[in-house]
């Protein structure tokens, strides 16, 4: 007899109702326990309590349910978050489709991140990791910094770049590292524990560019934390951009923004020290000055100024010089340091133009023939029995010459 | 005497303007720190125009010590 439709070879026929329960049995009976870790797409919380999403990644998609009694307290469903789901997978015959019956939903990945982070920072904390007490100061003027960081990356140059323009002077020590990764930690720990070792640097800093929680993550390691707190050497952390914060940057001693930024920080010193040595010549000349002036009025008034004069136009030409040449470093930022190399030059020559009174400071005199305002510098201008004037640094003497001869002393 | 540190150059400049500024000391003592202060101040200016010194890279050696090498900037990104 032959059957309608039947297949040749006599194969089961199964109704769409009995294939059905048979994928069903077959897929239930093979997940009845399941994590999955996807991006929810399509979510729909239904009014009924319920939950509908769509769990993706770059190549499928799974559809999933969460009901009302599963969610109670748990995980909302959103957009876009990535996520773990724990269920079942259970087939829905009326569609032909399978789902994911959730029972229990996390956040992955990103999450699962910053849930670390905060017990981790909240951890330390409590201990005193982040106490202000146990922020140590970086050194004054320090000449040789250790840097780790990758030595590929943009923060080294960033740092190199920086230092050179604040200060040539510093000498940088890279210990490399790999700042992202399997192991990173680890390197970054041996990195601080061989430069303390070391010893040679006046602090460290430890650097990476910007980049996703994951990315940094090496430095919201534990081990990482402890090596910073219990580092002999002061530690700069420079982690990511101004909004990233790292447990890095909690222990360590300062916190930069960037890796720039801890140059700055590291050098602040030489930053200003240019302007604070103009200041103080530009005292230092000041008060001279009027020591000087306060002796030459001094001297004036013994009545004898020619020879004098033209001392105290010189010393008063070399305070303007003095003063011109400092104003024009503080006027020009892009000149500054030219001007202000030409502005100690011109302190220290003009310290040579105050040389004519420091000689007189010094025990030298000047002699002026009788009370007139000519100068004795040779043994031919006077003779015997003249009367010279002798000026000292203060005061002065008339003398009487007793004898006139071309052999000096 | 060996070359001051820059923190003790600079300190030993402030100390000798704050001598200059008490008006007590004879003019030659007087004439005697501010020519040290220009020698200290030529000394710190000295130091800031330093030649560039070289980056260094620290590498552990075979007994356990420590070498410098020149550090090469590369660009890998």
């Amino acid at each position: 007899m032959q059957t309608l439709g039947g297949p040749p070879g006599g194969d089961r026929v199964y109704s769409v109702s009995e294939i059905t329960a048979c994928i069903k049995t077959s897929i239930e009976d093979e997940f009845p326990h399941v994590w999955v870790v996807g991006e929810i797409s399509n979510c729909t919380l239904h009014t009924s309590g319920h939950a509908y999403f769509t769990l993706k990644d770059d190549l499928a998609q799974v559809s999933c349910v969460f009901f009302k009694t599963a969610r109670l307290g748990a995980l909302v469903p959103e957009e876009g978050l990535r996520v773990i789901a724990q269920g079942r997978i259970s087939v829905y015959e009326r569609r032909g489709q399978y789902q994911l019956v959730v029972n229990t939903l996390l956040a992955a990945g990103r999450g699962e991140l910053y849930a670390a982070f905060n017990e981790l920072k909240a951890r330390l904390e409590k201990e005193g990791l982040f106490d202000a007490s146990r922020k140590r100061a970086l050194p004054k003027f320090p000449s040789r910094i250790g840097l780790i960081t990758s030595p590929t990356g943009a923060a080294v140059r960033d740092f190199i770049r920086i230092a050179r323009k604040v200060y040539a002077g510093v000498e940088i020590l890279v210990r490399p590292v790999k700042v992202q990764g399997e192991g990173a930690a680890e390197e970054i720990v041996a990195a601080l524990a061989d430069l303390n070792r070391f010893g040679e640097v006046d602090c460290v800093v430890l650097a990476r560019g910007g980049g996703s929680i994951e990315d940094l993550w090496a430095f919201n390691e534990e081990i990482v934390a402890r090596a910073i707190s219990t580092s002999a050497l002061p530690v700069v952390s420079a982690v990511g951009h101004e909004v990233d914060f790292t447990i890095a940057d909690f222990v360590a001693d300062v916190r930069a923004a960037t890796p720039s930024a801890a140059s700055t920080i590291v050098l602040a010193d030489y930053v200003d020290v240019r302007t604070r040595l103009d200041a103080l010549a530009r005292r230092a000349v000041k008060e001279m000055r009027s020591r000087i002036d306060a002796d030459l009025d001094f001297i004036e008034s013994l009545g004898s100024r020619y020879g004098l004069r033209r001392i105290t136009d010189r010393i008063l030409s070399a305070a303007r010089d003095v003063d011109e040449a400092v104003g024009s470093a503080q006027r020009s930022i892009k000149n500054a340091i030219e001007s202000r190399k030409a502005a100690l030059g011109a302190v220290a020559g003009k310290f040579e133009a105050l040389n004519p009174l420091s000689t007189l400071a010094r025990g030298y005199a000047v002699c002026y023939k009788g009370m007139t305002a000519e100068r004795v510098t040779s043994y031919n201008q006077v003779s015997p029995g003249d009367k010279v004037r002798v000026l000292f640094a203060k005061g002065r003497a008339i003398c009487e010459v007793e004898r006139s001869e071309k052999e000096t002393g | 005497m060996a070359e001051p540190s820059f923190e003790e150059a600079m300190k030993r400049i402030e100390t000798i303007v704050a001598d200059l500024e008490k008006s007590d000391i004879p003019l030659e003592k007087a004439l005697e720190r501010f020519e040290e202060a220009v020698k200290l101040a030529k000394i710190c200016h000295g130091k800031l125009d330093e030649a560039q010194k070289r980056v260094s890279k620290l590498v552990g050696t075979e007994d356990g010590g420590f070498a410098l090498e020149p550090f090469e900037e590369s660009r890998e990104d």
